[in-house]
């Protein structure tokens, strides 16, 4: 089932060393798109229907094409490397195993949008990841793939890695942004989007490692070889990473569109020790979890997990078994957006802290039908009522857990 | 660490030295702003030192040329910025989905029993310090603990006792 795109020199040796990966090919996508005009290279980025791969699916070419028409601003290009979505794990392996691939995929999208300063914001628990990282783009400024005369054209391209600290929000695009200015990273209202008001107040795009990584194919091939897998909607391939209770726990590049109980049949060896299927969050801990027999006509694709009522996310996918404790993992999760709060909300900052109280409550035994029905009522008080989404974050998951598995929250309150 | 609220005193100034001089040097000619850098000095001072004195926050604010509260705000934001002593060898639990269900909390539970440090402690002889962090994106092979930065994948008691033996 697994195809290799992106990951096609994942396997080979010390590929993040740049004699090596231009042995295997790295940076030959220039020439042709150095010889196209900026405008061809977006709309083969367009027709090729490329979607964000950072979570919300959002059509790349197409968010490249509201930057202004005319501006007297830079242009700045942010790549989106924060990576903290638990269930989340495959922007690493672009980071490690490819990085020219991301270099060459920066190069190429800073030319279609007419930028010349590129961010890389990487979270800063990556350590080992932004050393390899940092000595690619050192390597690709001496062979003269970066600098002022990207691979001999008159195009400056220049690639700064930023670090994070620990923050989740920080992977919220406009958070993202802050940071980089040495702000907290608190997200900011929109509009403006980005892209007309972003970093430092100019024009600013910002996809996600993987929604880059995959330009120089798209370029290289042509939108058409790109949609020749995946479906209609959702073309291409994807890094899914599949966690949890799993026989053969890994990131796997598959096409778009297959049955999902397949992939964790096949692919991902089961459910780890032969136990029953409970249920699979499908892609990262903010997507609500689907039932073993709402799984039966899901397939990996955006349209698919929208008609099932939850989202394609980050195609991390986890899969719980039978003894997992519905409640206890509701716990964790809540904890978890809890704490990467940023705060400036009240729903948010207080919303999710009762949350925690409440289901720690329950969890205590000390919990009655009325904080169960209380912790169902804050999930649709606290959504959409604050500046970013990671409020509905935890609410979207929290929600379907008290729905679908309503009589073990029941349970501990008896 | 715990209390984050406080910037502790060394009672001696603080410094780049030159490599991290040279480092800031680099960088801040990347962006527009000068307060663009008070990540990267942040992160630049914890790499000399292990960890942000108050020295340090007044040396970066100047470095940069901003207000000390400015410095200070971003370094309590960030939770990696450690603004207390860590230990020697600093102990990062990844304790959310992926590792929760695949045990994490037997690997914290067999470092309080053998180091007798909860999340949050730094142990009395200053060798080890304890924290329960959030996913760490290596969910495909969890538990993962990380120790001074370097991942350790795939873990569990047996192993984690394995690790300690290494460092201590
Ligand atoms: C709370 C929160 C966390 C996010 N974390 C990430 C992340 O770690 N990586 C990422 O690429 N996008 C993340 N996103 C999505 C970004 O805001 C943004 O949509 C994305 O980087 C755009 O890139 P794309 O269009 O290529 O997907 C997050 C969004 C929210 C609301
Ligand atoms: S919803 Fe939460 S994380 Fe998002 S801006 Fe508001 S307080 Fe911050
Ligand atoms: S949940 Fe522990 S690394 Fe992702």
């Amino acid at each position: 089932m697994e195809v290799k795109l992106l990951s096609a020199r994942f396997d080979v040796e010390n590929c993040n060393k740049i004699e090596v990966a231009l042995k295997n090919g790295a940076y030959s996508v220039l020439d042709k798109a150095f010889s196209m005009e900026p405008g061809e290279v977006t709309d083969e980025v367009k027709n090729s229907g490329l979607r964000g791969r950072g979570g919300a699916g959002f059509p790349t070419g197409l968010k490249w094409t509201f930057l202004p028409k005319q501006t007297e601003k830079p242009v700045y290009l942010a790549v989106n490397s924060d990576e903290s979505e638990p269930g989340t794990f495959k922007d690493r392996y672009i980071l490690v195993r490819d990085p020219h691939m991301l270099i060459e995929g920066i190069i190429i999208s800073c030319y279609a949008i007419g930028s010349h300063d590129a961010y890389i914001y990487i979270r800063g628990e990556y350590t080992t990841q932004v050393k390899v990282l940092q000595a690619a783009i050192d390597e690709a400024y001496e062979a003269g793939y970066l600098g002022d005369k990207v691979a001999g054209n008159d195009y400056r391209v220049d690639v700064t890695v930023h670090r994070g600290a620990g923050a989740y929000i920080c992977g919220e695009e406009t958070a993202l942004l802050e940071s980089i200015e040495g702000k907290k990273g608190q997200p900011r209202s929109k509009p403006p989007f980005p892209a007309v008001e972003g970093l430092y107040g100019c024009p600013t795009i910002i996809n996600n490692v993987q929604s880059i990584a995959s330009v120089p194919y798209i370029v290289s091939n042509g939108a058409d070889a790109y949609k020749a897998y995946g479906t209609e909607k959702s073309p291409g391939t994807h890094l899914f990473g599949i966690s949890g209770l799993v026989e053969k726990p890994g990131m796997y590049e598959l096409p778009l569109g297959l049955p999902i109980l397949e992939v964790i049949e096949k692919v991902a060896g089961g459910v780890k020790g032969g136990k029953k299927l409970k249920g699979v969050i499908p892609g990262g801990s903010s997507t609500p979890v689907l039932l073993p027999e709402e799984l039966e006509t899901v397939t990996m694709d955006y349209e698919s997990m929208a008609e099932h009522k939850t989202m394609f996310g980050s195609g991390g996918m986890v899969v719980l078994d039978e003894d997992v404790d519905v409640v206890k993992l509701v716990k964790n999760l809540i904890d978890f957006y809890h704490h990467e709060s940023c705060g400036q909300c009240t729903p948010c900052r207080e919303g999710l802290g009762w949350m925690l109280k409440i289901v720690k409550k329950i969890i205590n035994g000390d919990g009655t039908l009325d904080d169960v029905n209380l912790l169902r009522e804050l999930c649709d008080n606290i959504e959409m009522k604050t500046v970013c989404v990671l409020s509905a974050a935890c609410t979207m998951p929290v929600r379907a857990f008290l729905d679908k598995f309503r009589h073990e929250f029941e349970a501990y309150v008896q | 660490m715990s209390d984050r609220s406080q910037l502790i005193e060394t009672g001696t100034p603080f410094q780049f030295d030159a490599e991290r001089d040279a480092e800031f040097e680099r960088l801040v000619k990347r962006y527009p702003t000068r307060e663009s850098m008070i990540l990267p000095a942040l992160w630049l001072t914890q790499e000399q030192e292990g960890w942000i004195s108050a020295e340090a926050i007044g040396y970066i604010a100047d470095r940069i040329g901003t207000f000390a509260s400015k410095v200070f705000e971003v370094a309590t934001f960030y939770t990696m910025y450690n603004l207390h002593p860590v230990g020697e060898y600093h102990i990062c639990v990844c304790r959310t989905l992926s590792c929760y269900l695949l045990g994490k909390q037997q690997i914290v539970d067999y470092l309080y029993q053998e180091l007798g440090i909860k999340p949050g402690d730094v142990s009395k002889d200053g060798k080890f310090s304890l924290e329960e962090v959030e996913c760490l994106g290596h969910c495909g092979t969890a538990p993962v603990v990380q120790v001074n930065g370097e991942f350790h994948e795939d873990m569990d008691v047996e192993k984690m006792k394995a690790l300690l033996a290494t460092l201590k």
